[in-house]
């Protein structure tokens, strides 16, 4: 693998190890209650007691940051989990069956397309009340056209090849062919396109907390951080800095790992 | 190719009225009596019974469906419950706001992407590639609305130069509406060109790699022709999804950027219309959405199809 591609795995692992790390840690310890008021020192910049500085309440950047890596990756996950699951299923069913089966599915995922996460999240808010299930079933249904059209793809290439008709030749169901023989085969692409679609679902989970239609108010998450930071920029930038750079850092985080991926598993890429 | 445009006309209308058909029955599942949701449950039974009357939950929802779609086809969207009016007059009220937004921020991404995109293509053995590779990954991992506070921090609240939110109407002074959404246009197409700059460069160094281009070197032809003769236009296919994906990307986007800049578009509205349990109105606007986007995607197919004859003929 050459050195730019290796860089983007190593980077990419290292800097979504680092937010896996910060979110484990808010487990076992925090240095301030994320939600504990401090009056005394409202809005302050870093100190030996407040690493990252503080918010409008006096409460701990960096506590509620650590803390809010907790749902950011959980939103992700949850949420491309949601994806893969029916878009995966869907993708996996239409290039198998083929036919009317094929046609039906795929119009259904093309209506799909026109309903972005945050055009989504408005619809279910709507039906549910705004909330942390509602973004996260926001964010994968919207990501499931990716998904369908992706194991579609691959299906309908694989199911063509020899070993897939040796396999059929021999007796083995559709069910079995499906499972044991296509889609192990379309796994690597779904792989790469996950860990491109957490770096999407983190930005949108950030978005739509921003919008307040995603993890309620009194739960720390770095969407909400910024949408409390909007009204005292003029007084302290750090409530503003401070998350942003988290989101930014865990998206390209994704982004990179999903590249690096893409190369060590996609012998193409590899020799280009 | 007409019978081309035909079909591809009639796929975008199928696939509005099953995004319809979604919006309709995704607000019908709203648990519990739609007007005691907006009265509040201290409402008198005869003013429920009149709210019910208005948004005609008194007809089978069937029925209200088709009467809805045939108002959509009028022009007529229904009537807002805060606003107490048309929907339709609301959102083109708003239209004037969100859609310079978008386009501007398009207009940005565009300048920015293509040029770049094809300048790191083109300079693929020198620094110049992975530095601007290494620019739009990150760029394209900023939050916009991050931008946005970023950019009111240093233009408007250190600088001074231009003004923090707030919009001033086309009407009233062109030049301060101009001065309002030029911040929100930069947040919304710098993140947008750092996508597009990565899409850009990889249908480039595609289309580069392509046996004609070789052919066309091997020929003698000027290194300025071989690339905007034989490759621009044959990546030109790929340029017009990308073009056709930001623009949607943007419209979308001015949702949030919209509520950085407290801008009065269509997006803000839309969430007012889910503080106020507007339903009319949401239904409404989120259609105005979701046609846009597959009106865009209609317009790349269609571009497509003028500029590739296979996929016109497939």
């Amino acid at each position: 693998m050459a050195l730019r591609q290796r860089f983007n795995l190593m980077a990419g692992t290292l800097m979504i190890g680092l937010v896996a790390f910060g979110a484990i840690l808010s487990f076992v310890w925090l240095p301030h209650d994320p939600n504990a008021l401090d009056f005394s020192s409202q809005l302050s910049g870093p100190s030996r007691s407040y690493w990252l500085g503080t918010d409008h309440f006096g409460r701990d950047l960096f506590s509620r940051l650590l803390v809010g890596a907790r749902g950011t990756l959980y939103v992700g996950f949850i949420a491309v989990g949601i994806a893969l699951g029916i878009g995966g299923a869907i993708g996996a069913v239409a290039g198998f069956l083929g036919s009317i089966a094929d046609e039906v599915l795929m119009r259904i995922i093309d209506v799909l397309y026109a309903f972005p996460a945050i055009l989504m999240a408005l619809l279910l808010a709507a039906i549910f009340q705004p909330g942390t299930l509602t973004a996260m079933s926001a964010i994968g249904l919207a990501t499931v056209p990716i998904f369908a059209r992706l194991t579609r793809s691959s299906v309908l290439t694989i199911k063509a090849r020899d070993y897939v008709e040796a396999g059929r030749a021999l007796g083995a169901g559709h069910a079995r062919l499906l499972t044991r023989h296509i889609l192990p085969g379309a796994l690597s692409p779904l792989i790469v396109q996950s860990s491109l679609s957490l770096a999407v679902a983190v930005l949108a989970e950030a978005a739509l907390s921003f919008l307040g239609l995603g993890t309620p108010p009194d739960v720390p998450s770095w969407g909400n951080m910024l949408r409390e930071a909007q009204g005292f920029l003029i007084m302290s930038p750090y409530p503003a800095l401070v998350p942003g750079f988290a989101i930014m850092l865990t998206v390209l985080g994704w982004s990179l790992l999903g590249d690096g991926l893409r190369d060590a598993l996609d012998p193409r890429t590899r020799r280009s | 190719m007409f019978t081309f445009i035909v079909r591809r006309f009639f796929s975008a209308l199928i696939s509005i009225v099953l995004a319809s058909m979604l919006v309709f029955s995704a607000l019908l599942a709203v648990p519990g009596d739609p007007a005691e949701i907006i009265l509040g449950l201290n409402a008198s039974p005869e003013a429920l019974a009149a709210l019910r009357e208005k948004l005609g939950l008194t007809v089978p929802a069937p029925q209200r469906y088709l009467n809805w779609l045939t108002g959509i086809v009028r022009g007529d969207l229904g009537e807002s419950l805060n606003y107490q009016k048309d929907v339709s007059e609301l959102i083109i009220d708003r239209l004037a706001v969100s859609v310079p937004l978008a386009l501007g921020a398009a207009l940005i991404a565009c300048f920015i992407a293509l040029p770049l995109g094809i300048l790191a293509a083109l300079k693929r053995n020198t620094f110049l590639d992975p530095l601007v590779t290494a620019i739009s990954q990150v760029g394209a991992a900023i939050p916009s609305f991050w931008l946005g506070l970023m950019l009111i921090l240093f233009f408007a609240v250190e600088l001074r130069w231009l003004p923090a939110g707030g919009y001033v109407p086309w009407e009233r002074d062109p030049l301060g509406t101009l001065r309002s959404l030029l911040l929100p246009i930069i947040a919304l197409g710098l993140g947008q060109a750092a996508v597009m700059t990565r899409m850009t460069r990889a249908s480039m160094i595609e289309v580069l790699n392509q046996d004609y281009i070789r052919t066309a070197k091997a020929k003698g032809l000027s290194g300025r022709r071989v690339v905007m003769i034989h490759g621009l236009r044959n990546a030109l296919v790929t340029l017009i999804t990308i073009l056709g994906l930001s623009l949607t990307n943007v419209f979308i986007g001015s949702i949030i950027i919209e509520q950085v800049f407290a801008l009065p578009g269509l997006g803000r509205l839309a969430l007012i219309a889910i503080g106020t349990r507007d339903f009319p109105l949401l239904q409404g606007e989120i259609l105005v959405y979701a046609g846009t986007i597959v009106f865009l995607s209609f317009l790349v197919d269609i571009s497509y199809g003028f500029l590739d004859p296979t996929i016109r003929y497939a």
